[in-house]
């Protein structure tokens, strides 16, 4: 896919996830806007993960530790054509497996997560399996900033850069805000290029919307080999939405009709500029 | 039958797994500087890409089985009960038990095997927490046999498995030809009036007891309910249903063990029979080795008898 496509499919991105979470009136707005153009280059260009590739064990694999963006996913695994969009309707409904935080209920969802701290350590976990059949996958993890602070973090960097999991890509939604603030005050995980460095890391602090840079560095051939890589994708929270970009309380605010109509409008004007 | 002393659990566990990791090289072992108490060295010594070495760090542990598992690996997470059902317990909730990797996580030196190193190495919350979340199946062996069974039966099991057992040696209980089946208990022996129900290292002492209490002439069922979840429901009121009394033993606390879960189901089932549970009240537990503890809370088998004879005479 062009970039000029991937660009189009990011502002679409943008819509169906305001969209869900309008009609569900529930949702991590911000932190998904923050992360979807990050998902749409990982599932349109790098990945290769399929609905007709999902149940094989051999194949690149993705977890979202930050599952609280989970409609950013949703959107993104539907446009791939894991399930139906008539599915989403059903989004946080009584009885719907379509809830809040991933679930491996949901085809195309690859592991449970909603409490922080936790992907990085299964994402080693698969990075080793396939290391130690030399196997030729990789094994891509998207982390919150603010999801940092888990000590179960740390404790996962120190065997990925043990076992020289150059097979393991971590991605830091990198958005400075979590719900209460301000990370830096909340407390503070900078400097983070260089904590993450310390523990072995091959580290690149990347734009996270800008869709170029993004395939460009999530190409395998521009990694080190010999490290576990780690991107500090520097994002906005709530991205695209003029109303909400670094607002800290569109966290998990839910648009009101108004809103939701401004905010589809700004995309639309968008989309007809992208042509 | 002869009273006959076998290895610790733990030490079979290490040779059962070692056998059969030789045979199948998906099986890996996950350990947190647990290696030499858990008696895997051999194992790391001559399976050296079938171990995965995590450094003290319990959370991770769990997670990175989780990944392993995921990936197609057959994976054995093992560190002391203590640590890994306490410290890595959102990990086992989420990453294995709600995301249904079918990990098996063994905690080793569980209940009070740390005896003197105290409250912070023991285990007896293990069985509570872990019957509490969903998709757990959870056994607790009470000898040789059953442990390398378990083993050897967890290689084939689809789902996510906690297996604890302490690190003594522990009498064999068994007949040649005993069968074992993760869920089905065991009926160690038959009796009329006393049914003695016990898991893990306690089913020794339970067993220990019918013998005494045989001598005085009072014959009494012993089972031993190796898996605390799924509960054996059928073999537990198959054996009450004639009884006069009950004793249950567990190394465990009082709550949320095996002794509550006898009691739900005899209450739900409108059972009325002279029931006790024995197990660590709910206290700052008294210093000691395991031995020395579980006598002291009164599961040394000549008052585990004692009891058994006081209560079939009220």
């Amino acid at each position: 896919m062009d970039i000029k496509q991937l660009k189009t499919k990011s502002l679409e991105y943008r819509k169906t996830l305001l969209e869900i979470i309008y009609n569900s009136k529930a949702g991590h707005t911000a932190g998904g806007l923050s992360c979807i153009d990050i998902l749409n280059v990982l599932y349109n260009d790098t990945l290769n993960i399929t609905p007709d590739n999902f149940n094989l064990l051999n194949r690149n694999r993705f977890i979202q530790s930050k599952g609280h963006s989970v409609e950013a996913l949703y959107t993104v695994l539907c446009d791939q054509g894991f399930f139906k969009r008539s599915d989403l309707d059903t989004l946080n409904k009584f009885n719907s497996h379509f809830i809040g935080h991933p679930t491996r209920k949901i085809f195309g969802i690859e592991h449970n997560t909603g409490a922080l701290g936790h992907g990085l350590s299964v994402a080693v976990g698969m990075a080793l399996a396939y290391k130690m059949d030399a196997k030729p996958f990789k094994v891509f993890t998207l982390l919150g900033d603010g999801e940092l602070s888990e000590g179960s973090v740390w404790e996962a960097c120190t065997t990925a850069s043990k076992y020289r999991l150059n097979n393991l890509v971590v991605i830091i939604d990198r958005n400075n805000l979590q719900i209460s603030g301000d990370t830096e005050l909340i407390n503070p995980i900078e400097p983070l290029d260089k904590k993450f460095e310390a523990f072995g890391f091959s580290v690149k602090k990347i734009n996270g919307h800008d869709i170029a840079s993004l395939k460009e560095n999530f190409n395998a051939n521009t990694m080190d080999e010999n490290k576990p890589n780690l991107f500090i994708a520097n994002t906005i929270k709530g991205k695209g939405i003029s109303f909400m970009e670094n607002i800290v309380s569109w966290h998990h605010r839910v648009p009101t009709k108004n809103e939701y109509k401004l905010a589809i409008d700004e995309l639309e004007v968008e989309i007809d500029q992208n042509g | 039958m002869d009273n006959q002393i076998g290895k610790a659990n733990l030490e079979i566990f290490a040779e059962t797994l070692l056998q059969e990791a030789k045979l199948d090289n998906k099986i890996v072992v996950v350990t947190s500087d647990s290696r030499g108490s858990g008696k895997l060295v051999p194992f790391g010594q001559q399976l050296p890409y079938q171990l995965i070495e995590v450094g003290i760090a319990e959370q991770n542990l769990v997670g990175v089985c989780a990944g392993l598992s995921a990936a197609g690996k057959k994976v054995f997470g093992v560190s002391p009960s203590s640590f890994l059902t306490a410290r890595s317990l959102e990990q086992i909730k989420n990453d294995v038990a709600y995301s249904n990797q079918p990990v098996v996580l063994v905690g080793i030196s569980a209940g009070i095997s740390y005896g003197q190193l105290g409250a912070t190495h023991h285990s007896i919350h293990d069985f509570a927490v872990l019957r509490a979340i969903n998709n757990m199946t959870i056994v607790s062996p009470a000898d040789n046999f059953e442990t390398a069974e378990v083993i050897k039966q967890s290689l084939n099991y689809d789902k996510p498995l906690f297996i604890r057992y302490g690190k003594k040696p522990t009498l064999n209980l068994h007949k040649k030809g005993q069968k074992f089946e993760i869920g089905k208990a065991i009926v160690v022996n038959q009796g009329d009036d006393i049914v003695l129900i016990a898991t893990g290292e306690t089913v020794q002492r339970a067993y220990l007891a019918s013998q005494i209490l045989k001598k005085g002439g009072l014959n009494s069922t012993v089972i031993s309910m190796h898996t605390i979840k799924p509960f054996d429901k059928e073999t537990f009121l198959e054996a009450v249903s004639n009884a006069k009394v009950l004793i249950s033993l567990e190394e465990h606390s009082i709550y949320g063990g095996l002794g509550e879960m006898c009691a739900s189901i005899l209450s739900q089932e409108k059972i009325s029979i002279n029931f006790k549970i024995l197990g660590i009240p709910d206290e700052y537990m008294i210093n000691g080795s395991q031995s020395e503890v579980l006598d002291h809370y009164d599961m040394e088998p000549k008052k585990i008898a004692q009891l058994a004879k006081i209560m079939i005479d009220q």
